[in-house]
């Protein structure tokens, strides 16, 4: 595997493209009918750190899976989660993929391998490796990803999970989305040795840190990555270097983050970045690019308009769900 | 009405009394300190800004912001203790106390005992919960019968603001561990209270009647105490009169309070937002049943919320939890 070259070529490029620009004005719009006030939940924007995802949806497959967390729409949209059962989750509806039950922080869709969304920092690394043990189990070369942020690279069952994953050879990839906060505190200021990848050492894995704003660098390390966990040789730590635009939840006063910063992150926004490259090498053109953008925003219409037309769910409901056969009325 | 609801200028917070409660145990002792995620100011001095300024006034050695490890929190806590001094650690959302319970569970609350009374663990834990913002499944549980099932360690939660100024302090002051609950939905309601001054403390263990009455009694705690309060008064204007009792103490709870109580009004009706199954309304309920068999005129009802994960949707949010009406509803019952 060690010589294996993993490049995207200009046909994944564009497809990264695509993902991105989903997921993109998916949040877009989500923070648009926050501040219309037509959807209220408490949303964690993840503007910004679209090409992590987008990278991850492009190169795994329908039946590998992956654990998220509460900043994990862009992770499920990458992934393949369809934009209704999304939207109506999100408005609490029962047609929604979780009846209305689970929201925002909660989303699940294991059609597509989106089998755990936590809203406990540091939650999804364990239970990553419980999906790679069946796959093991399954003598299936499908893997399982967990992502989480820097933050959560401080929660004991993050290193626990790592370990187990190293001695069992499970084919778990650890994508540490490093956005610099959690919450409102610094990644410096909490992280002894200022560095997430490094910790994979310790646990007899490859920790390997990447600018995850750069599709082709991106690319390379992640594919490798499950590369390496398709043929058995076990899991990777990836701290994928990145920037949150809008504060840890939206409406969060951000004024923790340093002014020049943040700007500065916006200003290399790497959506339009990534939208640009292709033009100037010819892989699109301005007029296919904008087509497939105004049919990205055509769905999100479809998808909100029938989220809001979808009932609500009943108190009744409560009684299912809880187990398998219903709680007595 | 009692000495508690006397008419005062409607500005006081529940949010406003536990910041002064800490500001003035930080000031009075230096034994004091506290912990938590994003608590200091460099980190906005906690996401609903209780710690803000505290930092800058005892210093950050005193006042210390940590990496997201709860473990790690609970179980500096209680070293810290075990050497002498009076730690605070916030966590910051309930549910997050299930990453630390070992700490809290297998330590905080067993060490006196099992040292044999050679050390003890004074720290207080402060947490928020609550229903009222849509957080769903993992953000809002109230946990505090598991905590109410540990030998060894002290509950409490305040429906006022000077409740949560007089036990917060007395917590600090406690050579145990308590679990300090707060309810976030209603941290920013202007109350009818006034700050207490720093001498003021609520003893551990003690309830409050918030209101006298013969008819009903209503046993609650934290936001419940709040809609029961509404109630009692709407079921005065029909003519029931209720006598409203706030917990304060969930552990140890005063038995002496409930039970005059309830050997007055002979109807007992008890009313908590956490789950109803196993809560701490039913261990209320045995022992008035054990205490007061052939004296009550009515079964104890109970009223908690509903044997579910707390939902995301709003209406399914809603018909989680009793409310106003509901308390009402079954107080009317009651006294038919
Ligand atoms: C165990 C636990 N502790 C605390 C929290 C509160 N909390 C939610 S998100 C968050 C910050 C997480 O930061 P990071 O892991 O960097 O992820 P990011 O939000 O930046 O994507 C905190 C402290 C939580 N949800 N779970
Ligand atoms: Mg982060």
């Amino acid at each position: 595997m060690a010589d294996k070259q993993f490049v995207a070529d200009s046909a994944v490029l564009l497809d990264i493209y695509k993902k991105a620009a989903l997921l993109k004005a998916n949040d877009e719009r989500a923070r648009k009918v926050i501040l219309s006030g037509q959807i209220a939940m408490v949303y964690y924007s993840y503007r910004g750190q679209e090409i992590i995802p987008s990278v991850m949806g492009n190169v795994l497959r329908d039946d590998d899976t992956i654990c998220t967390i509460y900043r994990g729409i862009h992770d499920m949209l990458g992934k393949g989660f369809p934009l209704r059962p999304l939207w109506a989750e999100l408005a609490g509806r029962s047609t929604g993929s979780c009846k209305g039950k689970g929201g925002p922080m909660h989303l699940t869709y294991p059609p597509k391998g989106i089998m755990v969304t936590t809203g406990i920092v540091g939650s999804s690394a364990p239970i990553a490796n419980g999906l790679s043990w069946a796959a093991q189990l399954d003598k299936s070369d499908r893997v399982s990803v967990c992502t989480f942020g820097d933050g959560a690279s401080n929660i004991g069952a993050v290193h626990e999970a790592m370990n187990l994953a190293s001695v069992w050879k499970l084919p778990t990839i650890f994508v540490c989305q490093n956005n610099l906060f959690a919450e409102h505190t610094t990644f410096e200021k909490m992280t002894g040795g200022q560095n997430v990848a490094s910790r994979a050492e310790g646990y007899g894995m490859p920790g390997v840190r990447v600018d995850g704003n750069d599709p082709e660098a991106m690319y390379s390390a992640f594919a490798e990555a499950v590369a390496r966990a398709r043929a058995g040789e076990g899991p990777t730590l990836l701290e994928c270097m990145t920037f949150r635009f809008f504060g840890h939840n939206f409406g969060d006063d951000d004024s923790y983050i340093p002014p020049a910063q943040k700007a500065a992150a916006m200003e290399a926004d790497p959506v339009p970045h990534l939208r640009a490259r292709l033009i100037a090498d010819r892989v699109a053109t301005e007029e296919e690019l904008a087509a497939i953008e105004a049919d990205i925003e055509a769905q999100i219409d479809d998808a909100v308009e029938f989220a809001l037309a979808s009932p609500w769910p009943e108190p009744d409901d409560l009684r299912f769900d809880v187990f398998e056969t219903e709680i007595a009325a | 009405m009692s000495a508690t609801e006397k008419q005062a200028k409607p500005t006081v917070t529940i949010l406003g009394a536990i910041a002064k409660a800490y500001h003035d145990a930080l000031a009075e002792d230096p034994k004091v300190i506290t912990l938590g995620e994003d608590l200091a100011d460099p980190e906005g001095g906690g996401i609903a800004k209780i710690t803000k300024g505290l930092s800058t006034a005892f210093g950050d050695d005193r006042v210390r912001s940590t990496p997201i490890s709860e473990q790690a929190i609970v179980g500096a806590a209680i070293g810290a203790s075990l050497a002498g001094y009076k730690p605070v650690a916030e966590i910051m959302l309930m549910n997050f106390t299930t990453v630390c319970m070992d700490m809290i569970v297998n330590h905080a609350a067993k060490l006196r005992f099992m040292s044999g009374g050679q050390t003890n663990v004074p720290i207080v834990i402060r947490t928020m919960t609550g229903l009222g913002f849509g957080s769903g499944g993992q953000h809002c549980d109230y946990l505090e019968s598991w905590f109410a099932h540990t030998a060894g360690i002290k509950v409490c939660a305040a429906s006022t603001p000077e409740d949560a100024y007089g036990l917060l302090r007395s917590a600090i002051d406690d050579p145990d561990p308590v679990i300090f609950i707060e309810n976030l939905p209603t941290y920013f309601a202007p109350m009818s209270f006034e700050m207490p001054d720093s001498s003021h403390r609520v003893p551990l263990g003690k309830a409050a009647i918030q209101r006298e009455g013969t008819d009903v009694t209503v046993v609650s705690y934290a936001r419940m105490a709040n809609e029961a309060r509404q109630a009692a008064a709407k079921a005065a204007d029909q003519g029931i009169s209720v006598e409203m009792i706030d917990l304060r103490t969930i552990a140890p709870w005063d038995r002496e309070t409930v039970l005059a109580s309830a050997r007055k009004t002979g109807r007992v009706l008890i009313v908590h937002e956490a789950v109803k199954q196993h809560g701490v309304g039913a261990e209320i309920a045995a022992v008035i049943g054990e205490e007061l068999f052939g004296q009550l005129k009515k079964p104890v009802k109970r009223l908690g919320g509903t044997f579910s994960p707390v939902p995301y949707s709003r209406p399914l949010e809603s018909a989680f939890a009793p409310d106003a009406a509901a308390i009402l509803a079954a107080i009317t019952d009651l006294a038919s």
